[in-house]
C-alpha cells in the first residue's frame, strides 16, 4: 500500500474508535434526560428550572411525580400514573424501603379522582404526613412530606 | 437515539405511557461497531501484505450476525436492558478477536521460519465467542428476574468455594499452567473455575450482605467512633474472605485474590454507605501484602520486576516480560504503528495477560485510551443500572459486577504498563481465553438483566405485582377526607 494510504487509513482508525465513544457518550447523555420509571436526581433541564418558579403557590397543580427527599433512597424520583404506589420493605413495593424502622408494606399512595391519597397499611411505627400520624387516608397536598421510618417522600408537580 | 423523548415526569403521567426500550440505539451501535473491527481486520491484512479479499466482508458480516442474534434475544427477554452495554462488549470482543489474528500471523511466519507447527488461536478464540454468546443467551432466558438469585445465595458460595478449591485439590499435571494451579484441563479443553467463581461468590455475598444489612447499620459497640458491628455477623465474611484468599494463595494465583478481596471490601462498603470500611478492609490487605511478600519467592521477584524490570531483565522469571511490554508502548507512541505494522508477537504472553501492550503497541495511546475508555463507558452502564434499580440485592450486585470490570481491567493494564506489579490477569473481552470469556459473558447477561429491572416500568412485569394488588390494594379501605 502506498504510504499516504497506510497513514491515512491508520488515522482513520484512531478516529473511528474515538467516534464510537462519543456516539456512547451521547446516548449516555441523551439518556440522562430520557424518562425511566425511577431516576436519580440530575442537573435541571431547562424545562425543570422554569417549572419551580410557577409552582410557587401551590395550587391547582398536580403532582406528576414522587420524589424521596431523605433517607437511604434520597434523590429517587417515580413518575405518577393513576396505580397506586405501595411503599415498605417488600420486594415487590413500588419504592422498596431498605430500611430498619418500615414495615413489609408500609403504606399505599393511591389516586382518587385528582387528589392523591395516602394510607397506613398496618404498619408498626407508623406514617406521618408532615406532623399528623396517618390513621385512616389522608388527601396528600403537593410537597408536604410523608414520613415512613427513616425514609421522607414528596410529591412534586 | 439524540431526542431526549418524554423528558419530564409531566407527560410521563397516565396508563399508556410508554417508554422508549432504546433497542434500535443497540443495533445501531452494533453496526458501528461492526464498522470498526471490519476496518480493523482490513488494516491488519493490508499492512500484513496479505491479499485483501472479499472474505473480510464476510467475518464482518458474520461477527455482526452472531451479535444481531444476541439482540434479538435482548430485544425479546429483556427490553429495557441497557443500549450501551452490549456494543461495548461486542467492540471490545472484536478488537480482542482481530489482534489475536493478528499476533497468530506473526507466530505463524516465525513458525514458519523455524519449522516447527503452529496452530492458530483465533478460530479457537471464535468458537470461544460463539459459545460465550450463547450462555449469554441461556442466562437471559433462564434467569427472569435477578432477585431469584438471592434464593440459590448459599448455593452458589458453596459452589464458588469448590470451583475456586477445585484445581488446588487436582493433582499438578491437571490443573498447573505455568506456575498458576488454576486449571482444570480434560484433554484438549481447559477451563478456569476461578473465573466463574468470581461471580458465584458475588453473588453470595451480594445476598448475604442484603440479609444482614440491618445488622451491619445499626448493631454493634462504638469504639473509636466507629460503630463495629457485632462478630457473628462479620465473621462469615470474614471468614469467606480469608479462605477465598488462603485458596488463591495457595494456588498462586494474586491477580484473581486481589479481585475478589476488592469486590468484598466495595461489595460492603456499597452496603454500609461507610468509608471507614475500606480503610478497616486496607489494614489486613497491607497486612496480606507483607506476609505475601515474605512468604513468596514469586511475589518478591513481580515486585522487583515492576521497580526495575531491566535490572532483572535477564533472570528466569524477570523482568523480561514487563520490559518487553514496555518496549511495546513505546514503539507504539502516542498514535501506533499501525495495526498489522508493529511486533507486538514480541512481547511474552502478547494474546492474553499482555494483550493491552500488543494494542498499544499497535494503535498507540490514542487507541488504547479509548478501549479504555469503552471500558469505562461499560463499567459506568452497569453502575447506573445498579443505582437505579429498586432492590438493595440487585444494586449490589450490579455494582459489585460492574466493579469486578473495573477492578480487572486496573489489575491486567496497571500490571501491564507498570503501574503495580504484574499479577497474572485477563482483560476481559479482550485476551483469548475461553473461561475468561465465558464467564465475562455471564456477567454482562446479568448486568443487562438488572439494567432491564430499574428500567422497566414499575408495575407492568412484575411477578407478583398482579397477584399481589387483589388482596391488599384493592381491599374495602373507605377513603374519609379527614376535617382540617
Amino acid at each position: 500500500m502506498p504510504e499516504l494510504v497506510v497513514q491515512l487509513t491508520r488515522a482513520g482508525f484512531l478516529a473511528l474508535l474515538w467516534l464510537f465513544v462519543l456516539a456512547a457518550l451521547r446516548v449516555v447523555r441523551s439518556d440522562l434526560y430520557a424518562a425511566s420509571g425511577v431516576r436519580t436526581e440530575l442537573p435541571p433541564s431547562k424545562r425543570d428550572k422554569k417549572q419551580p418558579k410557577s409552582r410557587g403557590g401551590g395550587g391547582g397543580k398536580q403532582p406528576r411525580q414522587l420524589i424521596v427527599t431523605h433517607g437511604a433512597l434520597a434523590g429517587t424520583r417515580i413518575a405518577l400514573d393513576d396505580r397506586p404506589i405501595l411503599i415498605g420493605r417488600a420486594d415487590d413495593s413500588t419504592l422498596v424501603l431498605d430500611d430498619d424502622y418500615a414495615s413489609t408494606r408500609h403504606a399505599r399512595l393511591s389516586m382518587r379522582g385528582s387528589d392523591w391519597y395516602v394510607e397506613d397499611l398496618g404498619s408498626t411505627n407508623g406514617t406521618y404526613l408532615d406532623r399528623a400520624k396517618v390513621t385512616a387516608p389522608l388527601r396528600v397536598p403537593l410537597g408536604v412530606p410523608i414520613r415512613i421510618g427513616k425514609t421522607v417522600i414528596e410529591l412534586r408537580p | 437515539m439524540s431526542s431526549p423523548v418524554d423528558t419530564s415526569p409531566g407527560t410521563g403521567s397516565g396508563p399508556t405511557r410508554k417508554l422508549p426500550t432504546r433497542r434500535g440505539t443497540e443495533l445501531l451501535m452494533l453496526a458501528f461497531a461492526t464498522v470498526i473491527i471490519t476496518f480493523a481486520l482490513m488494516l491488519v491484512d493490508a499492512n500484513q501484505g496479505q491479499e485483501l479479499t472479499l472474505s473480510i466482508v464476510w467475518y464482518g458480516l458474520s461477527y455482526l450476525g452472531v451479535f444481531t442474534v444476541a439482540h434479538v434475544a435482548v430485544r425479546y427477554f429483556a427490553p429495557y436492558a441497557d443500549p450501551l452495554i452490549l456494543p461495548c462488549v461486542a467492540l471490545l470482543n472484536g478488537i480482542g478477536l482481530v489482534m489475536i489474528y493478528r499476533i497468530d500471523l506473526a507466530s505463524a511466519e516465525r513458525a514458519a521460519q523455524q519449522d516447527i507447527a503452529f496452530t492458530p488461536d483465533a478460530p479457537r478464540q471464535v468458537v470461544w465467542t460463539v459459545i460465550a454468546l450463547a450462555l449469554f443467551l441461556a442466562v437471559l432466558v433462564l434467569i427472569k428476574d435477578h432477585r431469584t438469585l438471592t434464593r440459590y445465595a448459599y448455593t452458589c458460595g458453596l459452589l464458588g468455594f469448590f470451583a475456586l478449591a477445585l484445581p488446588g485439590l487436582l493433582p499438578a499435571s491437571v490443573s498447573e499452567v505455568n506456575g498458576a494451579k488454576v486449571w482444570v484441563r480434560i484433554g484438549p479443553l481447559g477451563l478456569q473455575p476461578g473465573e466463574f467463581a468470581k461471580i458465584l461468590l458475588l453473588i453470595f455475598f451480594a445476598a448475604f450482605l442484603v440479609s444482614k444489612r440491618d445488622l451491619f447499620m445499626s448493631a454493634g459497640k462504638r469504639v473509636l467512633g466507629i460503630e463495629w458491628p457485632r462478630p457473628r455477623d462479620l465473621g462469615p465474611i470474614v471468614l469467606a474472605t480469608g479462605a477465598a484468599l488462603a485458596i488463591f494463595v495457595l494456588l498462586k494465583d494474586l491477580g484473581q485474590a486481589l479481585l475478589l478481596f476488592g469486590m468484598v471490601l466495595m461489595l460492603i462498603y456499597v452496603a454500609t454507605e461507610r468509608a471507614i470500611w475500606i480503610f478497616v478492609g486496607l489494614v489486613p490487605f497491607a497486612a496480606g501484602c507483607v506476609i505475601a511478600y515474605n512468604l513468596f519467592t514469586h511475589v518478591q521477584q513481580r515486585t522487583r520486576n515492576w521497580l526495575d524490570p531491566l535490572a532483572t531483565y535477564d533472570e528466569p522469571g524477570g523482568g523480561y516480560q514487563n520490559a518487553q511490554a514496555l518496549f511495546g508502548l513505546g514503539t507504539g507512541g502516542v498514535a501506533g504503528t499501525g495495526l498489522g505494522a508493529g511486533r507486538p508477537e514480541m512481547v511474552p504472553l502478547s494474546k492474553t495477560d499482555f494483550i493491552a501492550a500488543a494494542i498499544g503497541e499497535e494503535i498507540g495511546f490514542i487507541g488504547l485510551a479509548s478501549v479504555l475508555m469503552v471500558y469505562l463507558i461499560l463499567a459506568m452502564r452497569g453502575m447506573r443500572g445498579a443505582l437505579a434499580v429498586r432492590d438493595t440485592f440487585g444494586k449490589l450486585l450490579g455494582g459489585g459486577l460492574a466493579f469486578a470490570i473495573t477492578m480487572q481491567v486496573f489489575v491486567v493494564v496497571g500490571g501491564v504498563t507498570s503501574l503495580i506489579p504484574m499479577t497474572g490477569m485477563t482483560a476481559p473481552f479482550l485476551s483469548y481465553g475461553g473461561s475468561s470469556l465465558l464467564a465475562n459473558y455471564i456477567l454482562v447477561a446479568l448486568l443487562l438483566r438488572i439494567s432491564d429491572a430499574a428500567r422497566r416500568p414499575q408495575q407492568g412485569g412484575r411477578p407478583r405485582g398482579e397477584q399481589q394488588k387483589t388482596p391488599l390494594s384493592d381491599t374495602g379501605t373507605v377513603l374519609v377526607e379527614r376535617p382540617s
